[in-house]
């Protein structure tokens, strides 16, 4: 179920949003990814999150590292900058760009190869420097692009589609995501857009580190029994926490929940997230409890999702670099260059 | 012991314990050298690996001018007992050794003199706290040494009250301890020795400052605004400088914020990484490294060179591996950054010779890889980096502005002009780029390593990459005509034979290119101050029977880029070369050059002269 406002027109491709874009205005390439792969319908969702948002799409920097998750950014938002980086290190290239300009949208699009293995040590510093970007990693527990090898997100006890069983324990992202800072922590599924379009709605807008752990199964290596992240084993094990109907500072709320269901957080924009519980013990501004609910979870065979933890007030790497308000891309040459003067008062006191 | 006098040329050596408090007072005493108007030139040789951190400063004084490492030591301060017998050693004959005498040392060697103070007791007499008696020990050896050599206690006054302008409180108790090791002096020995400092006007406005800081200040006046780098020896104090001086010259006056952003990033990677979305994204970025940050950076950089991005990279190169060596200086990562990383690349090499081209060279490093779309690479050495040295003070043109390169605006973009991201459109080899964030609808690409056409559209068609890497060739030639040109000194009279250097070999190579022409060996040189090389380069190499290759790394790094890149027979080409990680000496380079070019071949003096 979404509570999401739709258009009331007959042709909805043709409708047109806050600032005058149609939803092909998001899209990009046409896909090269395997037919029913994970990562179109995260794409997708990418698409309607932004045009739901009203993004002006040239205002976005996509950046991904190297996978098949990675290969997405091609594929939404043609009228941003993308940047295909290198394996495991689009978090440190991020960082470099929300330095530059802190203006812009930073969305970064990455797989569990790419993040939990190669990357594990990007995606956690970047987290816990407070990048304000939103973070993706399209988890399919499995590396699509090299054909069918474990990642770092595999189960232990999970098989291969050769065969092959996973001995390793599996690094859990949103775990990690939770201790180490970010303001924003997420698991959603692929299939679910109704969770996911929201989930990636208030991401983009929450002025912080944001991280969606969204599981993706691929179809091709990873969708057979025996694997834990197959289309299959997700819909039979995922407990959604809550339900989240992200609302715009400027849109009405309309939706009808019973009283007590639901919580409000008003986001450091003004931004409205509505919460609608499922599990009614969970807290998702509480990162200590929100760990043990997680791992309680794990051991008892559920995949958790929805909107682990939120801090409506996150702190950014550029307010603790104490910069300036205006993009540091964009200052003037005689803001940046002390000049002739200053330097012969250098120079006087080095001699 | 009567010894000859020498004045202005010599060598003091301090042999301290780190973390001391030794570091300022020796700095004192060079500076007060300085102010007299001597050159004198000092370095620091830390070993990172001896029990204890022993460390030793040591100063060549100099009248002539030079500034280049000089074996042996005519002056040792000995305050480090641990390394008591190795410096002892170290004294050229006829030496003085200087030492706390405290405790009375048996005279150590016949053919020197030994000058003992009872540092710590005259200090346990005049303070009371333990560390004030520490920090006072020193300067009162430098008041000492003062008297010892002749040194105008004016000057090392001028200087003590100039160091403590803002905490006036010091300024007192430091002019009496200064005092008391002067008047010690003055009082038990026979000042002063036979060395000597003597006024002169040998310094003129050249100002004294290490390498690291004035790269770093370079990079501000070259509007680097990301700064994203990870600690390691020597290049650390280039990023620290950075932070330091931004403080001061980028604070936003109205609300005291930043106009650039440090990250200490959690490795080189991560450094590399920043640099390059921030260089994608419009910023002036640079990271400051040594030569294992660049072995960790390499896929980054090939990704940098193949989707043109610019970058400034500081190498303040070091010996080797691991621990201890690497604390020494060496030009050793010449190679590792000029084909740094996979795939066909080739990238721009900038050389200071010392503080004033570090400053240069760390502004223009800005604007040539924007200009050039790439990784610029500013390979100084710890030589330089870290060292304090005589220069020429630092220069700025107001009316000079960043070439910010070929970017397209939004308006360019509106007014129907034509973006290929990857097309050349005037054959320099230099497509144009925008920036995210630029234009709703047009300008818009998607950055990747290779894989596209000359629209940046995604292909794996052959021939559109072949095109891209003619393409990118192109660029690389365009970047000959950019970048700093070498600079050539000629003998007096015409000679077969050359010598090509490059970076902190400077000083040594001129003094050695002196001795070897009052032996009658006539040398033309080609300081290179870049790569790609100049034709000049080429030109000279072919203008010479034999060309001298001077360098500080065992295989000869620079020698076989010269051959590669020239297509130069190796036989033409002769090493020079320097690797123990002590700084090349003139002694060194003139030993080698006159070794081999031997007596057959020196220009009879008097035929020369017509
Ligand atoms: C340094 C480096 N090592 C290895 C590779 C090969 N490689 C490409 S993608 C990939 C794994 C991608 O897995 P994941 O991030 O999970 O993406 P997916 O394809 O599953 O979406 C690997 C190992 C590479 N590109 N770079
Ligand atoms: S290999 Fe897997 S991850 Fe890659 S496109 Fe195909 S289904 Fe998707
Ligand atoms: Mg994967």
């Amino acid at each position: 179920m979404s509570f999401l406002p739709k258009p009331k027109l007959h042709h909805p491709e043709l409708a047109t949003n806050d600032i005058g874009f149609t939803r092909r205005d998001y899209e990009g390439a046409i896909s090269t990814l395997c037919a029913g792969c994970g990562h179109d319908s995260i794409s997708a969702a990418i698409i309607r999150a932004c045009y739901e948002l009203s993004l002006p799409p040239h205002r976005i920097a996509k950046l991904s590292g190297i996978g098949c998750s990675s290969k997405t950014p091609t594929y939404f938002l043609g009228a941003a900058h993308g940047f295909n980086s290198v394996h495991g290190r689009m978090p440190s290239v991020a960082t470099g760009a929300y330095l530059a300009n802190r203006e812009l949208i930073y969305l970064g699009v990455s797989g569990d190869g790419d993040s939990a293995s190669i990357g594990l040590g990007q995606f956690a510093h970047a987290l816990r420097r407070g990048i304000n970007m939103t973070y993706i990693v399209e988890n399919n527990g499995v590396y699509g692009l090299t054909k069918g090898q474990f990642s770092a997100t595999s189960d232990r006890g999970s098989t291969s589609k050769k065969g092959a069983t996973n001995t390793d324990a599996a690094i859990d992202l949103v775990g990690l995501a939770l201790q180490l800072g970010a303001t924003f922590v997420a698991r959603s599924f692929s299939g679910d857009k109704a969770q996911l379009v929201p989930l990636i709605k208030a991401a983009l807008q929450h002025p912080g580190a944001a991280f969606i752990d969204c599981i993706s199964p691929c179809v091709q290596f990873n969708n057979h029994v025996g694997s834990t992240k197959s289309f299959d084993y997700i819909r039979e094990h995922n407990e959604a926490v809550n339900r989240l109907d992200y609302i715009t500072g400027r849109s009405e709320i309309t939706a009808d929940y019973a009283p007590g269901e639901i919580e409000v957080v008003v986001q450091h924009d003004g931004g409205v997230l509505r919460l609608r519980k499922l599990a009614t013990d969970y807290d998702p501004h509480d990162r200590t409890s929100a760990l043990r609910y997680l791992q309680e979870r794990t051991v008892a065979g559920e995949i958790v999702t929805g909107l682990l933890y939120v801090d409506p007030e996150p702190e950014n790497l550029h307010q603790r670099l104490n910069t300036v308000a205006t993009p540091l891309n964009a200052l003037e040459d005689r803001l940046l260059c002390p000049g002739s003067a200053m330097l012969e008062t250098l120079n006087a006191a080095l001699r | 012991m009567t010894q000859a006098v020498r004045i202005n040329d010599f060598i003091v050596r301090f042999a301290n314990i780190n973390g001391s408090g030794s570091a300022s007072a020796n700095t004192l005493f060079a500076r007060a050298i300085l102010r007299m108007g001597v050159p004198a030139t000092p370095r620091n040789i830390f070993p990172s690996n001896i029990q204890g951190l022993p460390t030793w400063y040591e100063v060549r004084i100099s009248e002539s001018g030079h500034l280049g490492a000089r074996a042996g030591t005519d002056l040792m301060v000995a305050m480090n007992p641990q390394t008591w017998d190795h410096d002892v050693a170290s004294l050229t004959p006829g030496g003085y050794l200087f030492y706390d005498s405290t405790r009375p040392a048996r005279k150590p060697r016949d053919d020197i003199t030994v000058l003992g103070m009872p540092l710590t007791a005259i200090c346990n007499d005049v303070y009371s706290d333990s560390r004030q008696r520490q920090i006072f020990k020193n300067v009162i050896y430098v008041g000492g040494l003062a008297a010892l050599l002749d040194i105008e206690p004016e000057v090392l006054e001028s200087l003590i009250s100039e160091q403590f302008k803002a905490k006036e409180k010091l300024i007192a108790p430091n002019l009496a301890a200064m005092r008391l090791g002067y008047d010690h002096a003055r009082k038990n020995f026979d000042c002063p020795i036979a060395l000597r400092v003597r006024r002169a006007d040998r310094v003129g406005d050249r100002i004294f400052i290490d390498g690291n800081s004035a790269a770093a200040l370079g990079a501000v006046y070259g509007g680097a605004t990301v700064c994203a780098w990870y600690p390691i020896t020597p290049s650390t104090s280039l990023a620290e400088a950075f932070a330091r001086y931004t403080k001061n010259l980028r604070k936003e006056p109205e609300t005291g914020r930043l106009r650039a952003a440090i990250v200490q990033a959690e490795d080189e990677l991560a450094s590399i990484g920043m640099v390059i979305g921030a260089g994608w994204n419009g910023a002036r970025a640079f990271t400051a490294t040594s030569g294992p940050g660049i072995s960790l950076m390499q896929e980054f950089l090939g990704l940098a060179y193949f989707a043109e991005i610019p970058a400034v990279v500081f190498d303040v190169q070091r010996a080797g591996p691991s621990t201890g060596m690497p604390t020494r200086t060496q030009q050793c990562d010449v190679m590792a950054c000029a084909y740094a990383s996979h795939g066909d690349t080739k990238h721009v090499l900038l050389f200071p010779e010392d503080p004033y081209e570090c400053f240069v060279f760390g502004a223009q490093a800005f604007d040539l890889a924007e200009r050039l779309q790439t990784p610029v690479f500013v390979l100084l050495d710890l030589d330089i980096g870290m060292n304090e040295r005589l220069s020429a003070p630092f220069s700025w043109d107001d009316a000079r502005k960043m070439d910010r390169g070929k970017v397209m605006t939004a308006a360019e973009l509106e007014a129907g002009r034509d973006f290929g991201r990857y097309l050349d459109v005037d054959g320099d080899g230099i497509p144009y780029r925008t920036l995210p964030g630029t234009h709703p609808s047009k300008g818009a690409y998607f950055t990747r390593g290779t894989s596209r056409d000359e629209y940046a559209r995604y292909t794996e068609d052959g021939d559109a990459y072949r095109r891209n890497m003619e393409r990118l060739a192109r660029k690389f030639t365009t970047a000959k005509t950019l970048v700093p040109r070498p600079m050539r000194r000629d003998a007096a009279q015409p000679t077969r034979f050359g010598a090509i250097y490059y970076g902190s070999t400077s000083p040594a190579m001129n003094e050695a290119a002196e001795m070897l022409a009052a032996e009658g060996v006539l040398l033309d040189l080609l300081r290179i101050r870049a790569f790609p090389f100049h034709d000049e380069v080429m030109d000279f190499v072919a203008e010479h029977e034999k060309v001298f290759v001077v360098e500080q790394n065992r295989d000869a790094q620079l020698r076989s880029l010269l051959i590669i890149e020239g297509d130069i027979d190796p036989a033409r080409l002769v090493r020079v070369l320097h690797y123990d990680g002590t700084p090349i000496t003139a002694e060194f380079i003139a030993g080698e050059i006159g070794g081999t070019v031997g007596t057959a071949n020196v220009v009879p003096l008097r035929k020369a002269r017509p």
